[in-house]
């Protein structure tokens, strides 16, 4: 009864699965609020490690460059909570929309 | 006549956590019950001591992955309590939104996972395809599926758009139309109701003896739930109904989560409607000043209990956190326990073991040492352990 009327309406139905890392790559749902890989603007910056403090996975630190104090990220590590992003007084950081962030070589996720 | 034990964890395919259960059965029957817990420690209180509140809220969400809102609220109107402030009420109109949709997704996955425990896995399949809509609402508030990050000491996060809350509706509807489906099911199919009504029996007065909680304590006709008894959030003015049944079984169980499913859309609704404009939080210090404090909050399983003292510096010097399926867990040896006419057939034991919606993971806040070569077992205290590892 019910089910058969279900099944009659999944028939003529295109599956929902997307043939993801092959194909349909545009068609991958990404909501407006999403956290994704952080991005990082050197310019707006002004080295207040406040960041740093608030980080749980010890993704950030502190390093100096020629412009003065700056973080730097280990990106294999973080947990995409965006508190950094929430604690930048000067919005220097921010989580883009980049989902793919798996790699093999770590040396290769670190931003500087 | 001799007894024989069937044991069944901690490494089984079945049960998808380590614990261990030992069940002494006469035949087909289950004589007695025993469960040993402690093999999913993962220290999460001692971790909790040396970061500090802010670092610690990622932390707390991640002791649950289904009712991980629970306990980011718990933690965090914990630490509020510290600093006696009160956060916005738009926030708490957002938390209670976001609490009350996890609620939600958790009863729909139970619901489903009941379907697959008593062999009806069609009700699997329907119920975790219409427990998307949920999950993508979830997604719209808060960016991601599961592990919301949402929650933050002195408010929330994220807002919530004028323009989401049109497609909230729109979900909410479908959710409502689906849950009342689901109603129809429980109640009338055979496949449901031969295997669980006078299952796993809990009586009104074994549910108090022994402290259960949550659905599972509701279902055994007590009336006792957190958003009601100790309101919370936004849920002195939201109305709501605590659903109880006295069925005392399984059935009533299912009937529990099945209407306060309902239960929980009308809240989010309510919520949507009467959307306090303002801010969505409050900046605070870091430090919080010196005190201690407890906070409760109903999630999904029962009551979750946090408990925090804070010495006056930026983290806490002791978190204790009491998840809900500890509480539930001397109610279910209760039920596993075959006396008189109520028999407890080996074949029932997954979905009892299912029926107090186990998150056994949650649980595991202590360890306990073992020298089974000795039959000797203890607990020692975090002085006895140091003086140990300083003679080691």
């Amino acid at each position: 009864m019910a089910m058969e009327r279900e099944l009659l309406r999944h028939i003529f139905r295109k599956a929902v699965t997307l043939r993801y890392p092959f194909k349909d790559k545009e068609k991958v749902h990404i909501p407006s609020n999403f956290r994704g890989k952080i991005a990082f603007y050197r310019n707006r910056c002004i080295g207040c490690s406040m960041c740093f403090r608030v980080c749980p996975a010890e993704v950030i630190e502190m390093i100096d460059d020629e412009k003065g104090k700056r973080p730097m990220f280990y990106l294999d590590r973080c947990t995409h909570c965006a508190q950094c992003e929430d604690v930048c007084p000067t919005k220097a950081i921010e989580l883009t929309a980049q989902y793919e962030s798996a790699g093999t070589d770590r040396s290769q996720m670190i931003l500087k | 006549m001799p007894e024989f034990s069937v044991i069944i964890g901690p490494q089984h395919p079945a049960l998808k956590e380590p614990e261990s259960f030992t069940f002494w059965v006469d035949g087909e029957d289950v004589v007695r019950t025993q469960v040993r817990i402690g093999y999913a420690h993962k220290g999460i209180e001692k971790a909790a001591e040396s970061r500090t509140y802010i670092q610690n809220i990622p932390l707390i969400e991640r002791i649950c992955g289904i009712c991980n809102v629970a306990h980011t609220v718990c933690y965090t109107q914990n630490v509020e309590y510290l600093y006696e402030r009160k956060i916005p009420r738009r926030a708490e109109f957002i938390r209670t939104i976001i609490e009350e949709l996890n609620r939600i997704h958790s009863h729909l996955l139970w619901i489903g996972i009941a379907g697959h425990e008593i062999g009806f896995d069609t009700l699997l399949m329907y119920v975790w395809r219409d427990r998307e809509v949920v999950m993508d609402m979830i997604e719209a508030i808060t960016g991601n599926r599961v592990s919301t990050a949402l929650m933050t000491i002195g408010g929330v996060t994220r807002d919530i758009q004028p323009e989401l809350v049109a497609k909230l509706r729109k979900g909410l509807d479908i959710l409502e139309k689906r849950t009342e489906y689901y109603e129809k099911v429980v109640a009338n199919e055979s496949t449901v109701l031969v295997r669980t009504r006078g299952i796993g029996v809990l009586t009104q007065a074994e549910a108090i003896k022994h402290c259960a909680v949550g659905p599972t304590l509701r279902a055994s006709g007590v009336r006792s739930d957190i958003r009601a008894d100790d309101p919370y959030a936004a849920h002195d003015e939201v109305p709501f109904k605590v659903i109880t049944t006295d069925m005392c079984d399984l059935f009533g169980r299912v009937v529990v989560r099945v209407y306060e499913t309902i239960e929980s859309i009308r809240q989010v609704r309510y919520c949507l409607d009467h959307l306090p404009n303002g801010p969505i939080r409050i900046r605070l210090p870091n430090t919080p000043p010196r005190g201690e404090s407890v906070s409760r909050v109903e999630a999904p399983r029962g009551e979750d209990i946090h408990y925090v003292r804070s010495d006056g510096t930026d983290r806490p010097s002791r978190y204790k956190v009491r998840a809900p399926t500890l509480g539930n867990l001397a109610a279910l040896v209760e039920m596993l326990t075959s006396k008189g006419d109520y028999k407890v057939r080996v074949a029932d034991i997954p979905i009892v073991l299912a029926g107090i919606d186990p998150c056994m993971c949650c649980m595991d806040r202590t360890a306990r040492f073992v020298e089974p070569s000795k039959g000797k077992e203890w607990v020692w205290t975090w002085s006895q352990l140091k003086k140990y590892a300083k003679e080691r």
